[in-house]
Parts: C-alpha cells; structure tokens; sequence
C-alpha cells in the first residue's frame, strides 16, 4: 500500500544523543496508527518530524500527500493539512474558544469570518462544548480544553492529525471524553498518528500499533498482534510493566 | 512664617511661572523624543539578542550590560564634553536625548526580550502546526499576550527616562530643573525648585497610578 506518509531513514539527534536512530514508517490514507513505548523511546519526537517541529538530519525524508517536509514554503502547506493536538493542549489564553477555532481558517485559508464562524461552532457542537464557545480557555477544564484543540485542529480540514500524548496532562475522570471525540474522529476518513499510553485506546482504536523503544520501532501489527502475541522479548517486558498491575 | 518665604513664596512662583513651563516643555521634548527612540531601539536590540546570529547577540548582550553599569550621568558628560575631541559635536538636546535612549534602549530591550520568552513554547508550536506564518505568529499569537506583560515595565522605565531628563542640565539644556535653578538665582529665592517638583510630581503620579492600576488589573485576571 502507498504511503500518504512515507518516512525514510528519519535520524533526529539532540547534540550527541540521537533519539532516531534511522525510522521507515509508511502510513497509509485514512489509517490510525497508535504509537506506543517507554518514556524517552522517541515517540514524540518521531510525529513532531512528521510537521517539522523538530528538525531532522539533511539525509533524513518524510513526505506528506507528496509533499516534502523541509523548510520553506511548501511547509505552511504541510502543517496547514496536518492538525496537531498537543498534550498541554496550547490553546491561545487571549483569545476566546471560538476565536481559537476561528483564527487559523481566516488566516492561513484566507475563510471569510462568517464561515469560520458556522464552522467553528459545528466543530464545538460536534467535541460537545457549543455552549463554551464565547468563554475563554482558561476557564475550561483540562478535558473540555483538550476537546477545543482538537477542534481547533479540525477546522483546518487536516487530512492527517498528530496526537501527542493528549490525554497525559488529563485528570483521570477527564481521559475518556477526550478519547470518545478521538475513537469518533477514527474512520471518517482522516489518517491519524496517536502516541498514546491508553492501551485499551490502542488496542480498541487502532488499524496498527507501533511499539518503539530506544529511538527504534521494535515491532508493529495490528493490535492483536502487539498485544496477544508480541514477537519481541522488550514489547512483552513493556506490555507486561504497563498492562499488570 | 519664613518658612513659607523661603520655599513657599507665591509672588516668587508666579513671577517665575512662564520660566517654569518653558522648561516643562523642554523637559517634555527630550523625554518623548528619548522613549519614543529607546522603544524601537530596544525592541530591535531585544530581537536581535533573541533571534539573531551567535556573534550579533553577544554584541547585544555586551552593549545592553554596559549601558545597564554605566551612571547615566557620566554617559551623557562623556557624550557631551568627551566626544568634540573625537570631532563628534553634539548640540546639548542630541547629546541628553542619545545619552536617554541609549540607556533607555538597554532597559527596554530587557523588558521586551522577558516579554517575549515569557510566553510558553507551547504557544509558538500551536501557532506553527497550525500553518500559520511568522508574521500571523506574532502579530495575533504571541504579542498580544507579551504586550500585556510589558506594558507595566515599559511604563516603569518611561517615568525613570521622564526623571532623568532632569540631568540634561548639566549640559545647560533649559529643561524644567535648569530653568528652575536659574530662576532661583535671579529672585535669589529657591521657591522655583520646588514649584518644579511639584510640577514633576504632577506629570508622573498620574503614570505611577497607572502602573500600580495594571499591575492589579492583570494580577485579577490571572486568578
């Protein structure tokens, strides 16, 4: 199958730590991968390349839809086509939810305010916080914010989103309506990359399931195969330190 | 009441008045003209200390500590009796104004590179994924929220750059404080000076109020 994002030999170092150590990673159009692993395995640092939040080394390539992700002008097209939903959420504090959801369209798409308007509150309705759209960020909760982001996100009609741990900075009892807007997000169509360490996300979620460790992808399958029957003795130590206790 | 003849002598103040105001208006002329300078030269120095070149921000840095030590007294008497022997002759108003931006610009550069990283990281890369340019970056994104912490310090050190003018007259600039002076020669009565405080006073306290007002303002809002 054709990647819609292809990934080849991506190598990121930080100083003298190299965090990639030469990933290749297709994913395909309408697939939702979930990244899992470790802390520090460079599961965050391999989707912040997919948008160039992270630089990568000259010999490193990634491409989106067939665009080259590289500095200059081609990459405020990629990132306006790639939504990423960050795990402290980042939403902007001076600006209300709606004007959040409305600032990128207007800007980068050039959408006329009342359209993004109409649209901003259908993305609300649809996370279910319609009725929050004039208050400002700070005064949601962290799960009702997280829901803004993504529809933040949304607004820009990605046809990939990036998610970076977004349910990590969450209260417990705030995780699962984060992960509903994300499992009813799944399917429509738009490919997803979720680094996660909601295993029961992954496992219910996900059309494939990545496991890195040490700046390497170990393995990867679908999710019985990760999580029924691991191929490799670091996915099954990792599955067993997160799974039982 | 001799107290009152002696610093307090109306005739003496109303005689001297228009002294006094022309003064005020020279005082007002070396201030706006320094701050209005200090801010632009500042917010480049911030940007060039933050964004620029390895080597072009250690000059910044250097310059901005320098301008920080040195008095500004000793600034302006080197600007205004030391540079003619290097062929630079600068009129007693460019001499205080070069001396007031130049340190203003130092502190103002502070003001705004704090600004500027006090807005979180998380900021930027939200703004970056979601394909926005650098220019929509920081015109809707991250100055908004800077400016909103700056206002409160650059007020601060407009009103230490409207105290300092005080020491343009030292190089027999007419501003409030030498008419003030002069003017106590002539009636042989130092009434003048503090009618000048007053006056001083009474241009800065409304700012002083203000800041404190801000300060406030912001610190409720964030609760």
């Amino acid at each position: 199958m054709p990647g819609y994002i292809e990934i080849r030999n991506l190598q990121k170092k930080f100083g003298s730590f190299t965090a990639l150590h030469g990933i290749d990673l297709d994913i395909a159009e309408g697939e939702v991968v979930c990244v899992i692993g470790p802390s520090g395995s460079g599961k965050s640092t391999l989707i912040r390349c997919i948008n160039l939040l992270e630089p990568f080394e000259p010999t490193s390539r990634i491409t989106v839809g067939g665009t080259t992700v590289e500095r200059g002008h081609n990459l405020e097209k990629v990132r306006a086509d790639v939504g990423m939903v960050f795990q402290s959420f980042n939403l902007f504090p001076h600006l209300t939810v709606l004007r959040n959801v409305m600032l990128a369209p207007m800007r980068v798409r050039g959408t006329s305010p009342e359209a993004a308007e109409k649209r901003a509150r259908e993305l609300l309705a649809r996370v279910g916080i319609g009725e929050q759209a004039d208050k400002y960020p700070g005064k949601l909760s962290g799960g009702q914010q997280q829901r803004v982001a993504i529809a933040r996100a949304l607004a820009m009609d990605p046809k990939v989103m990036l998610f970076d741990e977004p349910t990590s900075a969450l209260d417990p009892e705030m995780v699962g309506e984060v992960l509903d807007v994300m499992k009813s997000l799944a399917g429509t169509g738009v490919t997803m990359v979720v680094v996660t360490h909601e295993m029961g996300f992954a496992r219910q979620v996900a059309d494939r399931v990545i496991f890195m460790d040490g700046g390497r992808i170990i393995e990867s399958g679908t999710p019985a195969q990760i999580f029924d029957t691991p191929q490799e003795e670091r996915t099954r130590n990792f599955l067993g330190a997160v799974l039982n206790h | 009441m001799e107290i009152f003849d002696t610093f307090f002598n109306v005739p003496v103040l109303i005689r001297t008045f228009p002294l006094l105001m022309q003064g005020l208006w020279v005082t007002l002329q070396i201030g706006v003209v320094s701050i209005v300078a200090g801010l632009v030269l500042g917010l480049a120095l911030a940007l060039v200390r933050l964004y620029g070149p390895f080597w072009v921000q250690l000059l910044a840095r250097a310059y901005i500590n320098f301008m920080r030590s040195i008095p500004l007294l000793v600034l302006l008497i080197i600007i205004y009796y030391a540079l003619p022997f290097v062929g630079i002759r600068l009129s007693p108003f460019l001499s205080a104004v070069s001396a007031l931006s130049l340190v203003s610009a130092a502190y103002t550069a502070e003001i705004f590179r704090a600004g500027i990283e006090a807005i979180p990281r998380g900021q930027f890369e939200a703004s970056s994924a979601l394909g926005l340019s650098y220019r929509h970056m920081m015109v809707d994104v991250i100055l908004p929220q800077a400016i909103r912490i700056v206002i409160p310090p650059l007020t601060n050190n407009c009103i230490n750059v409207m105290k300092d003018t005080a020491l343009a007259s030292v190089v027999a600039m007419p501003d409030l404080l030498k008419q003030a002076t002069q003017a106590q020669a002539l009636a042989a009565n130092p009434s003048p000076l503090i009618g000048a405080a007053i006056i001083y006073v009474a241009f800065l306290l409304p700012l002083v109020a203000a800041v404190s007002k801000l300060e406030r303002s912001y610190a409720k809002a964030d609760r």
